[in-house]
């Protein structure tokens, strides 16, 4: 089997990327959403990866779950995207300023 | 061994590689398509450790399903992605600072951390012998019994995202014409047909 330390090595650098791309692509909302897919996908690559060192089946089950809601954020946030570009005809990121917060 | 080892490092370098072409390539369909290379070669390493449902399930429900809808949507929307690219180099200091301190913390924490030596003993559910119960069943049988209400709490969850996506995206349009069963059920024959005595060779003024 291969150690615990390399999958969380693999796992945090595909966090960073994830993180890194949503400060790298302020502008593109399509690019976020795919940057938070990276991220759950790290998050995922930790549970499984403890969930085999420990020897603890726990940690797929909420794999498992985490998948789930990470497929519903896509669909929800993809919805609003085209609710969005409809109404506005654009997606860049300083453009979604309608609530003035 | 060494194969596992040699598969676990292909995997890594390639979904590392296609994870940072996901968040530079200016083209956005190619960064989906990276973004699937990097599923693909995520639900590799779910492989090598041993989770074969959840790594076939991130191929078929994510690669299959979510990837597409991202396809579909970049696709669909008519954007300038060029001009999108504008101030990329403006961010990039920032955004690279904060990717490195983040990743030297949690590289210090991969190297401090111990495993307390009875955390091992105390699993909730041991994963039971792969030769004799596989890696589904066991999943299904704490999924549809231990963790059943976080099943259906998961459902849930999918129902809503589903219903709200389409309320979200469905447009009523007012000119299309409809059928009202309502209408069609109430009308009588009384409020539709007339009888007219017609007289011979007259006609009838409508």
């Amino acid at each position: 089997m291969i150690g615990l330390s390399h999958y969380l090595t693999v796992a945090a650098i595909l966090f960073v990327l994830g993180v890194f791309g949503i400060f790298l692509n302020r502008k593109n909302v399509i690019v976020i959403l795919m940057s938070i897919e990276l991220i759950l996908l790290a998050v995922n690559i930790n549970f499984i990866a403890f969930s085999a060192a420990l020897n603890d089946l726990v940690g797929q089950v909420f794999a498992l779950f985490v998948l789930t809601v990470a497929a519903a954020e896509a669909a929800i946030g993809l919805a609003i995207l085209v609710a969005f570009f409809r109404n506005r005809g654009s997606i860049a990121v300083e453009d979604i300023d309608t609530l003035k917060g | 061994m060494t194969l596992v080892a040699l598969f676990f490092y292909l995997f890594a370098a390639i979904m590392v590689a296609s994870a940072l072409m996901v968040i530079s390539s200016r083209n956005p369909v190619h960064s989906v398509l990276f973004l699937i290379l990097a599923f693909l070669n995520g639900a590799g390493l779910f492989m090598l450790a041993g989770a074969e449902f959840l790594a076939l399930i991130l191929v078929v429900v994510y690669v299959g399903a979510v990837l597409v809808l991202f396809l579909f949507v970049v696709m669909m929307l008519d954007v300038d992605f060029v001009a999108m690219r504008q101030g990329v180099m403006q961010y990039l200091p920032v955004g690279a600072a904060i990717g490195l301190v983040l990743l030297v913390e949690l590289i210090l924490v991969l190297g401090a951390y111990t495993l307390s030596p009875e955390i091992a003993s105390q699993g909730v559910l041991p994963i039971p012998d792969p030769a004799a119960v596989t890696n589904t069943e066991a999943l299904g049988n704490v999924l549809y019994t231990k963790y059943a209400f976080y099943f259906q709490i998961c459902g849930l969850i999918l129902l809503v995202a589903m219903i709200g996506a389409i309320v979200l995206t469905l447009r009523h349009t007012t000119r299309a014409k409809r059928q009202d069963v309502g209408a069609q059920v109430r009308r009588r024959p009384e409020d539709a047909v007339e009888v007219r005595e017609v007289a011979s060779g007259r006609g009838l003024q409508l």
